[in-house]
């Protein structure tokens, strides 16, 4: 089965060739892309809290399904689900109802591109690295969104912040994806993976690797870059009114960010599904994708455990001051070496 | 009807409702939530006519950039939490210019397509659209880029003024000059 399917593909993705009908092909796609989106976020949640109290000489959940507590978020997804659904008195209820949502969609949506293999993903777009940029700019009106309509004035600071985040750091990392795709000739995330054959892109494009993951970090307001959700200042930001279910789903669309935006940094840098030279045969496709992903959400852990929160003024100068022209000048060499060479 | 066509008017409707809502509406925030609806239906029907390039730069620019900002700059300044509401006295002024550019490009339309109703979506590749933009079509491109470049530099030099002032002394007039102006 699965060396049928890693074989040569008659269509190119591994869900056409087995079934023809449209809307079988439809359902399995949708199931697969939710599937996904929704048990990877669980397991790098459950990764963070083991790989946090491991750095912290702790322990961590150890009960919860008995074996090292690997049920931990199931049992808080239960937990969630039973707590009182509150919505302030003065808030807006539609907006403040629809939030979390505006907020989680896109990150699902992201899963739709990301190649497993060079037949397993769900589509190839053609603009494939263009759309996730796209799509993930749309996450931030949720944030925007549940800030403005807590009608609490920590929310609406917690969101003005993400808001002025994302606005700062989503320019160096489109520069950033920009250089690679220069590189590559085509904005496919198969292709951008398959023109690594001969050597990733981290080692031709370092900085740009670098500056990417910066960006990232900042988009998905982890630490160091976690000032809209700042505990000591503004309690949690524009979260700090949601419970229950609702809260729920921004802690998923977080950790769903994780993995999309380290799925995303393993096609452009590290060479995607493929693995390192000599030894990539030895493993198929999706377990060096799975495995690249696993590595980068362990890194932005990390570096949670490791510095302190930036604050908001530094957070601005340096995108704007720093990561921007460095990455106007990577694009100038990338493309003088691209005429050059 | 063909799918194409069922899918269209789901998501015109759709579209439709945002802008009647976004005008309707007696809350700023909800007018620019409603213009995310509009404006995404617009990238709906791009994707429709299978430009979907043309379809992601929509979201990209429009969704993601644009309505953030305003949401922003809306929060920032003067967005109401609770119940506040707004209104305008421009109603008759506004209808008469909605009118006109409805008027206008239905005159366009019919002037550039005739009665010819076919539709014939052609999926075009990304690198054909670079291609294009940057052989046929680069002067117009430069063009548009030092267009924005002076308005980035327009900006620059509003937001710089007073501090300016300040520093070269008898700054008092020139930043309340400056007030003014922008109060004007």
């Amino acid at each position: 089965m699965i060396a049928a399917l890693l074989a040569a593909s008659e269509t190119g993705n591994f869900i056409n060739d087995l079934f023809d009908s449209f809307w079988l092909v439809l359902a399995l796609k949708v199931a697969m892309v939710l599937g996904l989106a929704l048990t990877a976020p669980l397991a790098v949640g459950y990764m963070e809290h083991k790989v946090l109290a491991h750095m912290q000489h702790r322990l961590g959940p150890m009960y919860a399904g008995r074996f090292h507590g690997w049920a931990q978020l199931i049992a808080d997804g239960v937990k969630f689900i039973q707590k009182e659904d509150v919505i302030p008195k003065a808030a807006d209820p539609w907006v403040f109802t629809l939030a979390p949502a505006v907020a989680l969609v896109p990150y699902i949506a992201l899963f739709l591109v990301i190649p497993f293999d060079n037949t397993i993903f769900a589509e190839n777009l053609d603009v494939g690295i263009f759309y996730t940029l796209a799509i993930t700019a749309i996450s931030v009106i949720g944030v925007l969104m549940a800030g403005w309509a807590s009608a609490n004035k920590f929310s609406l600071i917690g969101a003005l912040r993400a808001a002025a985040q994302l606005i700062a750091y989503e320019l160096p990392m489109i520069l950033a994806a920009v250089a690679v795709v220069m590189q590559a000739g085509t904005l496919s995330m198969v292709g951008i993976t398959e023109a690594q054959h001969s050597h990733w892109y981290v080692l031709t494009q370092p900085v740009a690797f670098g500056v990417f993951l910066i960006a990232s970090l900042a988009e998905l307001t982890r630490p160091p870059f976690d000032m809209p959700v700042a505990d000591s200042e503004i309690i949690f930001g524009a979260y700090t009114e949601y419970t229950g279910l609702k809260f729920a789903f921004f802690l998923l669309s977080e950790y769903a960010g994780i993995v999309a935006f380290s799925a995303i940094a393993a096609v452009l840098f590290l060479g995607g599904y493929l693995g390192p030279p000599f030894i990539g045969g030895l493993l198929p496709g999706p377990i060096w994708m799975s495995a690249k992903v696993g590595a980068l959400a362990f890194f932005i852990v990390w570096l949670r455990a490791t510095y302190p929160r930036l604050r908001e003024d530094q957070l601005q100068r340096f995108s704007w001051v720093v990561l921007i022209p460095l990455m106007l000048l990577n694009i100038m060499v990338t493309a003088t070496l691209k005429v050059l060479v | 009807m063909s799918a194409q066509e069922i899918a269209f008017v789901i998501i015109a409707g759709a579209g439709s409702l945002g802008a009647i809502r976004l005008v309707t509406s007696k809350n700023v925030v909800h007018a620019a939530l409603y213009l995310v609806v509009a404006l995404a239906s617009v990238a709906a029907v791009y994707l429709i006519v299978a430009a979907e390039f043309l379809a992601w730069v929509q979201v990209l620019i429009y969704v993601g950039a644009i309505v953030v900002l305003l949401l922003f700059s809306l929060m920032l300044t003067k967005a109401p939490i609770g119940r506040e509401t707004l209104d305008n006295q421009q109603r008759g002024m506004a209808l008469l210019v909605a009118a006109g550019i409805l008027g206008g490009l239905v005159f366009l339309f019919q002037d550039a397509f005739g009665a010819s109703s076919e539709v014939n979506p052609q999926v075009t590749r990304t690198a054909d659209v670079g291609v294009s933009l940057f052989r046929d079509f680069v002067l117009p491109f430069e063009v548009v880029s030092v267009l924005l470049l002076a308005a980035l530099v327009g900006a620059v030099v509003i937001a710089r003024k007073d501090e300016w002032a300040e520093q070269t002394g008898g700054g008092a007039d020139l930043g309340a000059k400056g007030e003014a102006e922008r109060a004007g």
